[in-house]
């Protein structure tokens, strides 16, 4: 397990703003920011750290098309083929009477789908130890972290001074 | 503060709050012993749950001859519980994904505890179709799966198995939105825990860490699922409504039932919203959080959808008389001056006449007066339901078939079980988990925070005393 722990050397700041300044100082000193950790979405943070649009939307679309089919298809199935009824004289492939099934069945798969592929993408799961630098992270602090495992002679004093400009309230190193 | 305040705009949340109060204010609920009024409340739900689960299992060992239902009326207490509950449960929808989508910032204080309520609602919805069986035990043939008799399929065709697809997605997506939003709030309160707590709350929180790009995620994740969240809801209670509108029933057989079914849900669910708050608010003391402008914005929808199911009202008996058709005329004719005349009297009072006083500011920005009609609110939503369901049934075909409905003990019990069982499981909620979303209203403070507003609101005024011509680029901002 030695292998997988990371030294992290971590700065606090007690608002998004100052936060939102540093990464964008961060980046004009072309630092290596490992991960931004904030008590709540700061907006105006995803472009400044580079990060692109998430493309769960997409995969919600496909899992939706999925649940749609699936549900259509087993009816239509059922109806026409397994056990043919007639209900109330109408035809077998009766396709309006389908589409409530089919649009519940596209909301069920959209909505699991792109949850579970949430969970799973972010390593969020029951039993799953939080890799935690600071207790007030999820409280009041923001916090940018740099990943010193192999660089730490190098670079530490660097970052440090780096926090130090920026207004960072506290700088730790935590290995986790 | 990068974010311009324009001067017009709500305090939604009052008291000079910090983040760190915030997580104080909002965590402490979990943290503390329960207080004296909690433990009443909850011995007195826990006692209404007990004799919930007592007349069940006398429903199910002597059968459902036990019910006041009967050959004529054979859809009562049952179906009028049921379709109140689900009515219930959609305002939690509504405040989570249609307000999420028309940004409304007011739902943040009360989103979470209005899901958590849409999650108990569907759950009491639930008992009643499922009791109403008969032969529980079979419950689970409503699901289409291979089986060994046949196999056999449900019917496709028909709404009371849409009902089956649309509750049970309308569920579990709920549950799904409602755990989504709360694993933050519960990594807050983890990282506040010692000890068994501490690893109580790690399960919970499935080890959330608050990484920008997990953030970026979950923000994506919310709006989409309120984006299908929506049609969702509005599927749902069209769908309670199908399972009258299709049939063949004079006083069902109308088309302006889905609509007219989803206003009144989002009603009564906005008044047991209102209920649940105005309790919560006081006991938990979270009125800085919950503020009068939320209870205003809420009073507001109440008076929209009250005058949406009034009109309803009105049109289903002119439509009556304007068709022409003795039959449905005499339907509608027995469903307000028929043997049940007091609960359409009652349900006009409490649903139509009654929100029109929130009319008047005063009465809408007052505790009292909000908590009083909320209740009205919903005993009248319950009228409607019974309304449709026992008149209509009450005159059927044949005169000589003709029936009254009244319920019976097991039937009172049940109903006032579910009560007692929507409350033990809000108020074990409250104790496990923040009912205020902590992480949403720290990401409105700056822009909702009393200090904020109050600044925001003087440099507006200060500008207006110098004159608007020195300042032209600030104009557009109000």
């Amino acid at each position: 397990m030695a292998s997988d722990t990371q030294k992290v050397l971590y700065g606090l700041y007690n608002d998004e703003e100052d936060l939102k300044k540093a990464v964008k100082a961060a980046n004009a000193d072309h630092m290596d920011i490992m991960d931004v950790y904030t008590p709540f979405p700061v907006h105006g943070l995803d472009p400044v750290l580079g990060l692109k649009e998430s493309r769960l939307h997409i995969l919600g679309f496909i899992y939706g098309a999925i649940g749609a089919s699936f549900g259509f298809g087993v009816m239509s199935y059922v109806f026409t083929r397994d056990w043919p009824i007639v209900f109330g004289g109408k035809p077998y492939w009766s396709v309006p009477a389908f589409i409530p099934i089919t649009f519940e069945m596209t909301v069920l798969f959209a909505a699991w789908g792109m949850t579970l592929t949430f969970y799973t993408i972010c390593g969020l799961w029951p039993g799953v130890k939080a890799k935690t630098l600071d207790n007030r992270i999820t409280d009041n602090k923001f916090c940018i972290a740099f990943d010193i495992t192999e660089t730490e002679d190098r670079d530490s004093e660097k970052i440090r001074s780096f926090f130090g400009k920026t207004g960072a309230a506290e700088v730790n190193v935590k290995t986790i | 503060m990068s974010q311009p305040i324009a001067p017009v705009r709500h305090i939604l949340i009052e008291g000079n709050k910090s983040y760190h109060d915030i997580t104080e204010d909002l965590c402490t609920p979990t943290e503390t012993t329960p207080t004296r009024e909690w433990i009443v409340a909850f011995t007195l739900s826990a006692a209404f749950l007990g004799l919930y689960l007592f007349a069940i299992v006398w429903t199910v060992w002597k059968g459902i001859g036990e019910w006041g239902a009967n050959r004529t009326i054979n859809w009562a207490w049952d179906i009028t519980n049921f379709v109140w509950w689900i009515g219930i449960g959609h305002a939690g929808t509504l405040i989570s994904a249609i307000l999420l989508l028309f940004r409304q910032r007011w739902r943040t204080g009360v989103n979470r505890a209005a899901e958590a309520m849409t999650i108990f609602a569907v759950v009491c919805a639930g008992q009643f179709p499922i009791f109403h069986m008969g032969r529980v035990w079979l419950a689970f043939f409503i699901f289409p799966f291979p089986n060994t008799r046949g196999p056999l399929w449900t019917n496709f065709n028909s709404p009371l198995l849409w009902d089956v697809f649309a509750i049970s997605t309308y569920f579990s997506v709920s549950l799904l939105f409602w755990y989504t939003g709360l694993v933050p709030d519960l990594a807050t309160v983890r990282d506040r825990a010692t000890g068994f707590r501490r690893k109580m709350y790690e399960t919970f929180s499935f080890g959330w860490t608050g990484s920008a790009k997990h953030w970026q995620r979950w923000e994506s994740l919310s709006l989409i699922l309120a984006g299908i969240s929506t049609p969702l809801v509005l599927s749902v209670h069209t769908i309670v409504s199908f399972d009258f509108a299709t049939s063949v029933i004079p006083g069902w057989h109308t088309t302006i039932f889905p609509p007219y079914f989803v206003a009144g849900a989002i009603f009564s669910g906005f008044a047991m919203v209102l209920t649940l708050m105005l309790i919560t608010r006081k006991v938990l003391k979270l009125e800085e959080y919950i503020t009068v402008n939320h209870i205003e914005s809420m009073n507001k929808v109440i008076v929209l959808t009250g005058t949406i199911v009034g009109v309803a009202y009105l049109t289903e008996l002119f439509v009556a008389w304007y068709s022409g058709y003795i039959y449905e005329q005499f339907a509608f004719y027995n469903r307000v001056f028929g043997v049940y005349w007091w609960s359409y009297f009652g349900m006009m009072f409490c649903n139509v006449v009654s929100p029109q006083l929130f009319w008047s500011r005063k009465i809408r920005r007052s505790i009292w007066w909000t908590f009083f009609l909320s209740i009205v609110v919903n005993i009248g939503m319950w009228f409607e339901r019974f309304v449709i369901i026992a008149t209509t049934l009450a005159r059927d075909f044949l005169p000589s078939s003709w029936s009254y409905y009244s319920p019976t003990w097991v039937e009172i019990a049940i109903f006032s079980g579910t009560v007692g069982l929507f409350f033990t499981l809000y108020l074990t909620f409250t104790r496990v988990a923040p009912v205020v979303a902590i992480a949403e209203v720290k990401s409105i403070l700056k822009v909702a925070g009393n200090q904020y507003v109050e600044k925001a609101r003087k440099e507006y005024q200060e500008r207006q005393q110098k004159g608007t011509s020195t300042t032209p680029h600030t104009v557009s901002e109000h």
